[in-house]
Order: C-alpha cells, then sequence, then structure tokens
C-alpha cells in the first residue's frame, strides 16, 4: 500500500476516506483535519486560551500535541482520581501527562481530589452509593465540575476534551438506542458557555479512534495503554466494538452515522425540543449552574462526604 | 510460524498470509487495532514473514 501523496509505503490506511499516508504525511494531515474541524465548528481562536482534560490516555495527548503543533495557547488541566485497583492507574496516568508537559514545555495545572475533597473517586462511590458499584457516573460528574470551575477560575475560553469518532459514535449509539433527547440535543463538537459553564470542545471528534492511535504512535508519545480498570466490560466499550463490526463491513458507517446525525439536527430534526430550555440556577455554595435551586449534584454529594472541605476548595 | 500478540494473548500463523488474512483467521477486527513490527506501523496488506513478531494495539479505549 502506497501513500497517495508521495507514493511511499503508506504506515496508515483509512478505509472511510479511500486514504493511505506515509508517517510524514499522516502527521501533516491529523493537525490539518483538526484545524478543519476547529473552523468549522467555530470551536475557537488562536487568541482564546485553550484549557486541554488530560487523562494522560492516547487521545488528549496527542489532542494537546495537535493543538501546539497549530500554534494554539493550550494548557492541560490533569485531575488525579485516585484510582488504583492494583495497577495504578492513576499515579501512572498523572506520571505520563507530567511527563508530556515537560518534555513539550507546556504548562499542566494537577488538581487531586484525594487531597482536595479528602476522598478519592472510588471512596466516595462507596460512600455515597451513588455509583453503586461501578464508580463511573460519580467520576463524570466530579471531572465535569472541576473541569469547569478551573477554566472558569483561571480565565480559559474553552475546555477541549480528546473525545474522538469512536467516543462519540458510541454515546450516539446509546442515545438513539433509548431516544434521549435531551442528550441527542447537546451532543456535538461544540457546547456554546452558558450561565456560569466554559464553552466546551471535541477538536478530534472526526478522527476515529484507531487514528489517533496511529498518531500517538507515529509521534513517539508516551500513553496510559491499561484500561481504566471501572472502565472493563462498560456499554460504551460494547457499543465500540459493535460499531467497529459495521465498519468493517461498511467502510465509513461510523463517520456518516455521526455526521448525518449532526447535518440532521442542524437541519431543523430535533427544532422542537430545542425550545425547550431548562431553567438554570446558581448553586448556593460554588455558583456553578444548576438545574434546581440550592446546592448543584456535586455540592450535594460532597456534603455527604466532608461538608468543610467543599467550601474551601470552592472559595 | 508468526506470532501476533494483543493484550498479552498470543496467536499463531502461517508465514506467508497478509496481515489482513491473519486477522480474520483469529477473528481479530482491524478496526480495533495498530499494527507494528519491530516498532514499525504495518497495514492489512502486509505479507507477513516467517519469524516475524506482530504486535497488535488495542485502539479502544473509555468507559
Amino acid at each position: 500500500m502506497k501513500c497517495r501523496i508521495c507514493g511511499e509505503k503508506a504506515s496508515v490506511n483509512m478505509r472511510e476516506h479511500k486514504l493511505a499516508l506515509c508517517k510524514e504525511h499522516y502527521l501533516e494531515w491529523v493537525p490539518a483535519q483538526t484545524e478543519r474541524s476547529i473552523k468549522k465548528y467555530g470551536l475557537f481562536k488562536h487568541d482564546e486560551k485553550v484549557l486541554v482534560a488530560v487523562s494522560g490516555g492516547k487521545d488528549s495527548l496527542s489532542l494537546w500535541d495537535i493543538l501546539k503543533r497549530l500554534g494554539y495557547q493550550v494548557d492541560g488541566l490533569y485531575i488525579c482520581l485516585g484510582i488504583d485497583e492494583g495497577i495504578k492507574y492513576s499515579v501512572e496516568s498523572q506520571r505520563l501527562a507530567e511527563k508530556f508537559a515537560f518534555e513539550h514545555d507546556l504548562k499542566l495545572q494537577v488538581v487531586d481530589i484525594q487531597k482536595e475533597y479528602g476522598e478519592s473517586i472510588p471512596q466516595i462511590t462507596r460512600e455515597t452509593h451513588r455509583g453503586r458499584i461501578k464508580p463511573c457516573s460519580v467520576c463524570g460528574l466530579v471531572k465535569r465540575h472541576i473541569m469547569n470551575r478551573i477554566a472558569r477560575d483561571n480565565g480559559y475560553d474553552v475546555l477541549a476534551t480528546g473525545h474522538n469518532l469512536d467516543d462519540e459514535a458510541a454515546v450516539l449509539f446509546g442515545n438513539t438506542l433509548s431516544w434521549s433527547g435531551e442528550y441527542l440535543l447537546r451532543q456535538g463538537p461544540l457546547l456554546p458557555s452558558s450561565l456560569g459553564l466554559a464553552r466546551k470542545v471535541k477538536p478530534v471528534c472526526r478522527i476515529y479512534e484507531r487514528e489517533m492511535l496511529a498518531y500517538a504512535l507515529l509521534r513517539g508519545i508516551e500513553y496510559i495503554y491499561e484500561e481504566c480498570p471501572f472502565s472493563i466490560g462498560s456499554t460504551s466499550i460494547y457499543y465500540k466494538e459493535l460499531l467497529n463490526r459495521l465498519e468493517n463491513n461498511r467502510p465509513g458507517a461510523k463517520l456518516s452515522f455521526y455526521l448525518s446525525f449532526l447535518e440532521a439536527r442542524k437541519g431543523g430534526l430535533f427544532s422542537e425540543r430545542e425550545k425547550i430550555q431548562a431553567e438554570l440556577h446558581s448553586c448556593s455554595r460554588c455558583a456553578q449552574p444548576t438545574s434546581a435551586p440550592g446546592l448543584c449534584s456535586f455540592c450535594r454529594m460532597m456534603e455527604r462526604i466532608n461538608p468543610i472541605s467543599v467550601d474551601e476548595n470552592e472559595k | 510460524m508468526v506470532k501476533l500478540i494483543l493484550r498479552k494473548q498470543e496467536y499463531d500463523v502461517r508465514p506467508g498470509m497478509t496481515l489482513l488474512d491473519a486477522l480474520k483467521k483469529n477473528n481479530i477486527l482491524p478496526e480495533g487495532i495498530i499494527a507494528t513490527r519491530c516498532d514499525e506501523l504495518i497495514e492489512e496488506d502486509e505479507i507477513l514473514k516467517d519469524g516475524d513478531i506482530i504486535n497488535l494495539i488495542a485502539a479502544i479505549s473509555g468507559g
């Protein structure tokens, strides 16, 4: 298989684009595609400050690398969740995020849940029973809260995450199976800022997960290969595997599924529902937006753990 | 023989077949992996040679 541009041996073949590229041209193609998405969806501009949520995984580290190469003002945020489960998952993730930041002369802000709130994610889950057995819902709630707080308090214009096309297609698939209208309305490359909420963007949402992996490998980015121990057997991974079976028989199916959804929504498929706007209130403790008056769900949960620490951190 | 390694699991295949055929034979979806040989990325049409050790790196992550 030859590179379409130079005719040298191809390193990556993208069947959905009928495009094979060598290492050199692939490493140019990915940032160019990302820039195209940033412009197409109006995600952010070069004079804006971007905060990238970095997990130590291939997608977020690659996104950070791409945005730096494209010349954006971009800092990183690592949230230490305190997940060990015998493989020191959080410790290793943090090490890799810090290593990348150091080697690329980038600024990384670290928030340690255990130090700030006195409990790790698994401990919070056990004490609140919010996540029952798996802590994924607690983890999501805590990460969203902290990402928004750090973006807001440090003057970032936009919060970027490394969600790739497979992530987006899997979420879309799940929301479509259950016809979760409210979630379908909000899913997309851009979630504009609103009362107390930072703008959220997904610049690599059109790039396949396999291609993000190829980018990380070809750029020599060291990332955490191990899965989060709590994600094993998760529904989202099951959906990804199902979609990959579809993709195997019909190259481009995942991309078409996601892009057709975005086009359909833009064309007014959900216009009636879009008129319904939930009224947002300001949390009486942390001032972040919440759907009901009083405390937001994060502060309600943390109050059950340690009433004092929340107040101190949210000042 | 050729050895494929995916998340510590090993699969033996005959030399002379393409990577794609080797993956199919072992029910591994090419969409879910990147294959490397001596740290170089290889694609589906690569002919596997006797003694090759092919690392299959899983792409799927998340939760």
